[in-house]
């Protein structure tokens, strides 16, 4: 089925089958690799990907669903000569071990970020109506999407302190 | 994951009729979790029809002073909707306590009524399962029932609903508006959408094939304090084990049965005037537990006294 979507700023022309996801697309049709997938049920994250600039699983999408979209992956959020303030920030802090979850988590952090600023509440929010801010709670609690077998999360919370710039 | 045919639907009244005219077909929304069943073959559809881009995503308020959600509109939307922060706190905290957030992203209003359980034997295709496959049995009965329902299950089936969202719209009176396939609206209260399992565990809700949820009507918020509390093995990003929602004089209950749980007898106490934990035991005079989930009954109780302690205090009042 043709289904073209914008990724990375680019309109990538795809002739599918159905059934492929849209993280199966982005990793085997178009040679993406920084989005990895780790559980494929939409559990752990590592597939995470911004989609129309709003976070979701990638391995939960069929890509024939995102014709007309435009796809953000890890590829198009910085590059080596220009690091995304996240990226710089998970290199700062040791932010990571593996590896394999950091573009999930980093994909994640940037929609979180977003989420925030437009005060989206999170289970972790204690006014509703006020404006959010990012506490160690709210940002743990935002990002319990992304898991991470090698346990980096305390120097993730606090590479995503760094960038978020509220108070701890 | 079984080969399937895909559309796009135009607009509302086409994809009830592409639905209602092409054998093993199902409407697709978010997707999160369709197409995970998908992948394990516990949903085998033939052709998907994509409602997901129709323009029933909006949240708006109603002339009553209510507010009408989009079925489309995401989780996430919903959650960030002004009037919802600030008129229906209880809605809002049982939608965050949901999936995680990329989840919430994806998912959608009408999904979210929609989705199945989680038992974990409805997962597994290799045993018996009445909901996967009627007549062959239930392995939750006398299994791994942990998290099975402690009100209304039956000998076919002891599986829960898995909604926070619904939970709270059941104690908000809140309805669904639907499309029939005939082309008729027709709208049915939250309370009403689900079934007990009965000896029919498979129909799961009282929609006919092919029916559309479109959007979901909440009523003007009751006077007094909303609360939504859920108990459950992580601190985020896990199903419940057992879940409260307050308001008004509502008490309705999610993850103890196989569809939200009005608490009408803790209701008629209270309205008796009954202590919070003589309303709780109320209640809980009519569960039954399936023994590994016996402590849900103990840990319902604590939900609900202390659920309606804080309503009480005033907290999201």
């Amino acid at each position: 089925m043709k289904t073209t979507i914008t990724v990375n700023g680019e309109a990538r022309a795809l002739d599918l089958d159905t059934r492929v996801t849209l993280l199966d697309a982005l990793r085997e049709h178009l040679g993406l690799k920084g989005s990895k997938k780790g559980c494929d049920h939409g559990q752990c994250g590592a597939c995470t990907v911004l989609v129309n600039g709003v976070r979701i699983n990638a391995c939960l999408s069929l890509a024939v669903m995102h014709d007309g979209d435009e796809v953000t992956t890890i590829e198009g959020i910085g590059t080596e000569a220009a690091l995304h303030p996240l990226q710089q920030a998970f290199l700062t802090q040791d932010a990571f071990q593996g590896g394999y979850c950091t573009p999930g988590q980093i994909c994640s952090a940037v929609g979180m970020l977003q989420e925030a600023a437009q005060n989206w509440p999170s289970q972790a929010t204690q006014d509703l109506t006020a404006a959010i801010a990012l506490t160690d709670a709210e940002i743990r609690e935002r990002m319990s999407g992304n898991i991470c077998r090698c346990s980096a999360y305390p120097s993730r919370l606090a590479a995503i302190r760094d960038v978020a710039g509220e108070p701890a | 994951m079984k080969a399937f045919t895909y559309e796009r639907a135009a607009d509302v009244a086409a994809a009830v009729k592409a639905v209602a005219e092409t054998p093993n077909a199902r409407f697709l929304a978010g997707g999160t979790n369709l197409l995970d069943l998908m992948k394990l073959e516990i949903e085998t559809p033939a052709h998907l029809v994509d409602v997901g881009r129709l323009p029933l995503s909006a949240i708006e308020p109603t002339a009553d002073g209510g507010l009408r959600i989009g079925a489309m509109a995401t989780n996430s939307q919903v959650a960030a909707d002004a009037t919802a922060r600030a008129r229906y706190p209880v809605l809002v905290e049982a939608i965050v306590s949901g999936g995680s957030a990329q989840l919430r992203n994806k998912a959608t209003v009408g999904g979210n009524l929609l989705q199945r359980t989680r038992c974990a034997y409805f997962y597994d295709t290799a045993k018996p399962c009445n909901k996967r496959q009627p007549g062959s049995g239930c392995s939750a009965i006398g299994g791994l029932n942990r998290n099975a329902a402690i009100f209304g299950a039956s000998e076919a089936c002891i599986a829960t609903h898995p909604s926070d969202m619904a939970v709270a719209l059941t104690a908000l009176g809140a309805r669904v508006e639907t499309l029939t396939t005939d082309g008729s609206s027709r709208t049915l209260a939250v309370a009403d959408l689900h079934r007990l399992p009965g000896a029919t565990p498979q129909v799961e809700t009282e929609l006919t094939p092919g029916e559309l949820i479109t959007s979901v009507v909440v009523p003007p918020p009751p006077p007094g304090g909303q609360i939504y509390r859920k108990a459950r093995d992580r601190a985020s990003y896990a199903g419940g084990l057992a879940s409260v929602a307050v308001a008004g004089g509502q008490v309705v209950l999610g993850a103890v049965a196989h569809k939200p749980w009005t608490a009408a007898q803790a209701q008629a106490a209270l309205a008796g005037g009954a202590s919070h934990a003589e309303a709780a035991k109320a209640e809980l005079a009519g569960a039954q537990d399936q023994g590994r989930n016996a402590f849900k009954i103990t840990l319902v109780g604590r939900l609900i006294a202390a659920a309606l302690d804080e309503a009480k205090q005033g907290r999201g009042a």
